[in-house]
């Protein structure tokens, strides 16, 4: 069988290697066009949920709205270690501007940059930038406070479970977000948090939530990738919030809503700004406003009234009328951490590195 | 501990301790039969891809499982082609199964990562599961659960009252003598190392299907090396593999429950207890020399060439 | 008589005398045969297999900047292998070498970050030293627990792997944390005073491989100029022969292991203060266990391993423009190279035995 396919495909690739090598260096050659070239790089597989595919989408809709005036190109699965530079630096050889979308491409993407001048980088979640390296992040928090509103109404027991991939500050704001909302509704609920050290791994997230249900928690948040804390909620009969992108159909019981990032408009006008000689090395976190975070649809297990006091909360934020991390903010141990009427500035939230009050357990150092 | 807190647990416990029990139940009659397949990781996850692939295309989760089981067959025929046809080195082998896997696996799942899936069900046993805490934690789980157990129950039986099952123990043990009385030396160990591929592909597919009702690339994490440890922390004893593979899926379990109730330990620092536990058993285990020569198989690990 | 095979194969009959030439052929032959099952795999995704292959294998060095990364992602298999094949000769089934590169990369990180500060001439040397004698502790650990308690290194090397992984990570998300860093999980970016020289300029090509090739070498020498390679030699290929003729088999289990471990702290070593140059959670996407194919298909010669370390980082490579040039799922290298691996130890039975069509 082998035997016999060798030889047939010995005489084909004498006939055709001359006319594929050709064929190849056309398609090369063929690269030159006017279009701006687009590459995103993505940490995961796209998939169908999650991280990466928030990302995706927002590239397909960028596509969409730019229309022909440009193209694009993605590598998954680019691990953070020596292989990103190498890949970086692939895709910066052909192309004008290209998104690394998660904080392990920041060192890299800065040693590609430096190589590149002409080419412009934007580099998701990270904090240093240089002369064509700019950064952009989502404010999460924003969307968690909103679903500690609701959790709040919701629970019956008290205990949330927060399923944590990575002790670091994007996570914990988003904690303690989620924990301020809950407590702004229900003083007495309290947040258990579990970290995996992974952001996407099902069977740990699964025992995770499993493990927080088990000591009474009936509503379960994550900021980990996969659905399988919801698929835990579902299994077990409590409540969940999903992440990400919109996890409903993982679990139709369980699933209230869930905080999302939206890519789509922050990515069209990162091209738009490239076409037309406008783009700045600027660092750009937005929120509800920007329109970066979104909620997912309400389940309709949500009473009217909860779901009219998210929705108030979710515009006030947006307007800027409320601020979520304004105090009095007790800290865990219930000493005043943030003085009435003072506002943390952007500074002190992205190095935040305690937990507020209502947290149990010790934030990992 | 509340009570809830510790049947909660001790389902929990059951459930993750249930993959590791079929991959090394597999495991142990194929060693026993003198093969040694280093390669459960890869089938795992070749029976974990193709069950979910099965179950999403046809809605239909019992062909999923079906599927699964079929993939770790059709896995552990390769490795039998190389190791009991070819005579090869079976570690080398069992390895080069384990790689092929991997990479096969996360290729044909590629377009399944993340499609969502209804899991198999749990399925509560009539009166049983209304026994207080016993039922909670042993009689509501879903119909692989207690397959696994079924399974261990038949393989505990074949070895110690049925007449192939000694076969099986003749051939692992000196596999020149069971030639010399008739066994078919070779037919055994084919059907030993089918049956440990049949179950890795169970154990890879109750991941998929019932555990997290998912795929993702490697999303078996180590499992199969760690039922390839429980079999020797059994000492190829059936009923043993139980009790280490309940006890690991009670150390998994208990790293995050320790965290939920404050402990302050690094969260990595707990995760490496499983290892370091599965390290100080086999070290307890194989230190008594002649003890573990008279447990292990004879002639585990050494290819067989029949004088003709 | 009994020895009925379920499948219709060949006969294999034991030849006289081992075929030298097909000790040489056997590779060759794999590679072909992998490469034909990559062309089918390709024409089955739907593209030219030729395109497919010269995507996979040439377009990735086709300019001298992916040649330089052809070295940088050899060097740290080839380290690991040449230790393994030290350990396989001596019948050590040592698959930790994973862990042993992850402790190499996480000691000479803290030693990065320690002697950075001092500003010391030696601070590289000490760095990497400190990698080296990591790997070669923690592969200590299986050398001892196999000597003196009889337990089986495959599964306690495996073990240590994933220790291995969750100290590193530990350090990372703790004490070696970049203080600076808004807690993420990163060390601080090492100085110049601890970074592996460059040897090609405008490349990331550093030190890491000269180091490599150096000890192909010397493994050469050792085995096929020392008492020691003799040893292995023998215990390689029957262990009760060996153990007959007196030879320390525990000494040969600590020397095989002390030096993989020692070979594999070096890659993780030259990982960090190479191509990454800094500790990042990220360090090895799984070299150590490319490795185990790398020493196999190298034939356990250290010749064979260079070539085939760079072959392996060859289809790594591919696996990544296949991708980016074709869209083709990037497992893809992963499969190849275990076909690679099946087809190599199909082929080497050809060594020992004739084919004989049919069946008895």
């Amino acid at each position: 069988m082998k035997i016999f396919l060798k030889r047939t495909w010995l005489k084909r690739a004498a006939v055709a290697a001359f006319s594929t090598l050709m064929s190849t260096t056309a398609i090369m050659a063929g690269a030159a066009e006017d279009k701006l070239k687009v590459a995103f790089v993505y940490v995961g597989p796209v998939g169908e949920a999650g991280w990466t595919y928030g990302h995706d989408e927002g590239r397909r809709e960028m596509l969409d709205k730019l229309g022909d005036k440009v193209e694009s190109t993605y590598v998954e699965s680019v691990s953070e270690g020596a292989d990103a530079v190498r890949v970086i630096r692939k895709l910066a050889k052909s192309n004008d501007l290209i998104f690394t979308t998660s904080f392990g491409y920041m060192n890299p993407t800065l040693k590609v940059a430096k190589q590149f001048p002409k080419v412009k980088f934007n580099h998701a979640t990270g904090y240093k930038r240089s002369k064509n390296v700019a950064t952009y992040a989502a404010r999460f928090y924003e969307g968690r406070y909103v679903t500690g509103l609701i959790a709040g109404e919701m629970t019956q027991s008290n205990v949330i479970g927060y399923v944590g991939s990575f002790p670091i500050p994007e996570v914990v704001q988003g904690i303690n977000a989620f924990t301020l909302g809950l407590r702004e509704t229900n003083p007495d609920a309290v947040v258990k948090v579990v970290w995996i050290n992974s952001w996407y791994d099902p069977a740990k997230e699964r025992e995770a939530a499993e493990a927080l249900i088990a000591q009474g928690a009936d509503i379960i948040n994550q900021h980990t990738d996969s659905p399988a804390p919801v698929q835990a909620a579902q299994d077990k009969g409590v409540l969940a919030f999903g992440y990400d992108t919109d996890m409903t159909r993982f679990g139709p019981d369980a699933h209230l809503t869930g905080s999302l990032v939206h890519w789509g408009d922050y990515y069209t006008d990162v091209a738009k700004s490239v076409l037309n000689n406008s783009w700045t090395a600027e660092d750009v976190w937005g929120g509800i406003n920007a329109g970066m975070v979104k909620m997912a649809p309400y389940s309709k297990k949500i009473p009217a009234d909860v779901v009219a006091a998210a929705e108030k909360a979710r515009t006030d934020i947006a307007s800027g009328e409320l601020t979520i991390f304004e105090g009095p903010i007790k800290a865990q141990d219930g000493s005043i951490k943030v003085a009435s009427g003072v506002k943390l500035n952007d500074g002190e939230i992205l190095s935040m590195n305690w937990y507020v009050d209502g947290v149990e357990g010790e934030l990992p150092q | 501990m509340d009570i809830d807190l510790i049947t909660n647990v001790l389902f929990a416990m059951i459930r993750s301790g249930t993959p590791l029990l079929l991959v090394a139940l597999g495991e142990v009659v194929c060693e026993k039969s003198g093969v040694l397949n280093l390669g459960q990781e890869g089938m795992m996850l070749m029976g974990a891809v193709t069950g979910f692939i099965v179950s999403v295309s046809t809605g239909n989760l019992l062909l999923g499982v079906i599927a699964g089981m079929m993939a770790g067959v059709a896995m552990s025929l390769l490795f039998g082609s190389l190791a009991l046809g070819l005579r090869t080195n079976q570690v080398a082998t069992g390895l080069a199964l384990t790689i092929f896997g991997t990479g096969l696996s996360a290729f044909v799942g590629t377009d399944y990562v993340g499609k969502p899936l209804a899991g198999i069900a749990p399925l509560a046993i009539p009166l049983l599961s209304d026994i207080p805490l016993l039922g909670t934690v042993l009689f509501r789980h879903d119909p692989l659960v207690y397959t696994a157990l079924i399974l261990l129950t038949l393989t505990w039986a074949f070895f110690r009252f049925s007449r192939p099952g000694l076969m099986v123990k003749a051939v692992g043990e000196n596999p020149d003598s069971a030639t010399s009385i008739g066994l078919p030396v070779l037919t055994v160990r084919w059907l030993a190392v089918s049956f440990g591929g049949a179950m890795a592909g169970l154990g890879g597919a109750y991941l998929s299907l019932a555990y997290t009702p998912l795929w993702s690339e490697g999303m078996t994490a180590g499992r199969g090396w760690i039922a390839l440890a429980l079999v020797v922390f059994a000492s190829w004893r059936i009923g043993r593999v139980l009790l280490g593979a309940w006890l690991f899926g009670l150390a998994s379990i208990m790293h995050l429950v320790l965290q939920g109730m404050g402990a302050s330990i690094s969260s990595n620092l707990l995760a490496t207890l499983p290892y370091l536990a599965t390290i100080v058993v086999l070290v307890i285990l194989s230190s008594n020399q002649s003890k573990i020569r008279m447990m292990a198989p004879m002639s585990l690990g050494k290819p067989f060439h029949s004088r003709m | 008589m009994l020895s009925v095979s379920p499948l219709p194969l060949p006969r294999l009959e034991r030849r006289q005398q081992d075929s030298q030439l097909l000790r040489y052929l056997s590779p060759v032959l794999a590679i072909g045969l992998t490469l034909i099952s990559g062309a089918l795999i390709f024409l089955w995704q739907g593209q030219d297999p030729l395109v497919g292959l010269y995507t996979f294998f040439i377009l990735p060095i086709s300019d001298s900047y992916g040649i330089a990364e052809l070295g940088v992602k050899a060097a740290p298999m080839l380290l690991c292998a040449i230790g393994l094949s030290v350990c396989f000769r001596a019948n050590v089934w040592n698959i930790g070498a994973e862990g042993q590169l992850l402790m190499g990369a996480l000691i000479g990180s803290a030693a990065a970050l320690y002697f950075m500060e001092s500003g010391s001439r030696f601070a590289l040397l000490f760095t990497v030293l400190a990698g080296a004698f990591a790997g070669l502790l923690w592969a200590g650990i299986p050398a001892v627990l196999k000597n003196h308690f009889n337990t089986n290194e495959i599964l306690t090397t495996i073990m240590l792997n994933y220790i291995a992984l969750n100290l590193l990570l530990w350090a990372v998300h703790g004490p070696l944390k970049d203080p600076n860093g808004f807690n993420f999980p990163e060390s601080a970016l090492f100085t110049e005073a601890v970074t592996l020289p460059i040897v090609l300029e405008e490349t990331r090509l550093h030190l890491g491989l000269p180091i490599g090739l150096l000890a192909v070498v010397a493994a050469w020498v050792l085995l096929s100029r020392t008492f020691i390679g003799f040893q292995l030699k023998v215990v390689g290929l029957d262990a009760s022969a060996g153990r007959f003729a007196g030879y320390r088999e525990k000494r040969l289990v600590y020397f095989a292991l002390l030096i993989c471990g020692a070979l594999a702290g070096l890659a993780g070593v030259f990982e960090v203060t190479g191509p990454i140059g800094q500790l990042v959670p990220q360090v090895s996407p799984g070299y150590g266990y490319a490795a185990i194919i790398v020493a196999f298909l190298g034939r356990l010669h250290p010749v064979g391993i260079a070539l085939t370390s760079f072959l392996m980082a060859l289809v790594f490579m591919g696996g990544e423009m296949g991708q980016m040039e074709l869209g083709l799922p990037l497992a893809l290298g992963s499969l190849f190279q275990g076909m690679l691996l099946f087809y190599l130890l199909a082929c080497d039975v050809l060594i020992h035995f004739k084919l004989r069509g049919g069946r008895a």
